[in-house]
């Protein structure tokens, strides 16, 4: 199942639905950096509402996201992560470290346009 | 003389096997005898147990008129019981009754006092009809002391259930109580802890938390424990997590108020400070909070 990548000015944004295969997440890791090199979009939004569980691969996956758009100078943002998935992720020690997160697809775009305001 | 065994029509028998519901044909004649002789007193003999129940004092805090009319529908559902055997729906009576009387403050040795008093009555009555007939009594009496024994067992256990069932909702509903999240400027909450937080508390605290977070849309929480003395390292472990969970939503926590006792706790267990925004006071937290969220508080030239 392809998760779908829209282009918002120079953000990407990738919906997640619920219930994605490995296979699924790794097809999007690679279809993020691809895109991102391709608008050389500024920043990637990552919505995980649909998500109601996540478990360790999903988490190391959206980590490795962050990690590869980032070498390519850009950011990421995981919004929309729903507090059931929250606590337990917590309790798995899966702390999503070093990647910005987000109440949702709004205060996403929020976050990145103050900080780019007060990049530029 | 064919024997016939009959067991007990409900699982009631299932659930309490060390009473023996074997019946013979016998016995159950019996049984229909004593029955008809119950319903044929009954106006007497619950009068004889009202008098009964008022001389050793108990349901004081029931009114006679109120007395009276659970006394009908409890030896009404006593005599069903030793009738059909079908103990669940005393039990479900039980409950009933019990879900009445316990908010009028009814304890649970008036309840059993006054059914092992309906037990001494019918007994009794038992012992002044067969009297001339001892082998009699005594079948009678073989056929009524289980089944009595039974319904005397089955009421207590009833209102027992229902005391504990009251006694856990109300337990949950402190538990809510104690644990508000308020919203003091917008995107900011405040949740101040009071008291002793146990692992169940704290899961309780974080899911509140959380989901005040998403119907608020706070940007920043200041979790204040002044009022926690000491926490131990499980708890320790669940604050930690909170901030963790609160961070995944988009929101900052701030945790003011930590004691010694609780800072060397975190210490202890080697908390990333880094990963813990925390700040000595409640007051503190918030000026700190209203920073981040870019508000300015400014004093007006004249005080109103």
């Amino acid at each position: 199942m392809e998760v779908p990548i829209l282009k918002q000015g120079a953000f990407l944004i990738a919906t997640f639905q619920a219930a994605l295969s490995d296979a699924d997440l790794n097809q999007l890791r690679m279809a993020l950096v691809q895109q991102v090199v391709k608008f050389r979009s500024r920043a990637v939004i990552v919505d995980v509402t649909a998500m109601d569980v996540m478990d360790s691969f999903a988490s190391r996956t959206l980590r490795e996201i962050a990690l590869m758009i980032r070498l390519r100078g850009a950011e990421t943002v995981i919004v929309g992560i729903q507090p059931e998935v929250a606590f337990a992720m917590v309790q798995l020690g899966l702390t999503l470290e070093g990647v910005a997160t987000a109440l949702d697809l709004e205060e996403g775009l929020a976050y990145l346009i103050q900080k780019f305001k007060n990049i530029d | 003389m064919s024997k016939r065994e009959s067991t007990s029509k409900d699982s009631g028998a299932r659930s309490n096997p060390g009473v023996g519901l074997v019946r013979s044909e016998a016995s159950s004649e019996l049984l229909r005898e004593l029955v008809a002789h119950l319903r044929q007193n009954r106006t007497q003999l619950r009068e004889e147990w009202v008098v009964r129940i008022s001389e050793t004092r108990l349901l004081t805090a029931m009114t006679k008129e109120e007395i009276f009319a659970e006394a009908t529908s409890v030896y009404d559902s006593y005599v069903e019981a030793l009738e059909t055997e079908a103990f669940e729906a005393l039990q479900a009576y039980a409950r009933n009754l019990s879900e009445r009387i316990i908010p009028r403050g009814v304890e649970t040795h008036e309840v059993v006092g006054i059914v092992l008093l309906l037990r001494d009555v019918l007994a009794r009555s038992l012992f002044a009809k067969y009297q001339t007939d001892f082998k009699k009594l005594n079948r009678i009496l073989d056929a009524y002391e289980p089944a009595a024994n039974r319904i005397a067992n089955t009421v207590a256990v009833g209102f027992v259930q229902e005391r504990e069932r009251v006694i856990r909702q109300q337990q949950e509903a402190i538990r809510e109580l104690s644990t508000p999240v308020l919203q003091v400027r917008e995107r900011l909450l405040i949740l101040p802890i009071i008291g002793v937080i146990d692992p169940q508390r704290a899961r309780q605290l974080t899911e509140q938390l959380l989901r005040g977070i998403r119907t608020n849309r706070a940007k920043v929480v200041v979790i204040d424990i002044t009022g926690v003395a000491a926490m131990d390292v499980t708890v320790a472990n669940h604050l930690v997590q909170t901030v963790e969970a609160s961070r995944l939503l988009g929101a900052t926590v701030i945790v003011t108020g930590l004691s010694p006792e609780i800072a060397q706790t975190l210490v202890t267990i080697g908390v990333d400070l880094g990963k813990m925004n925390t700040v000595g006071d409640l007051q503190g937290g918030i000026e700190q909070a209203e920073r981040l969220l870019g508000y300015k508080v400014v004093t007006l030239a004249e005080p109103r």
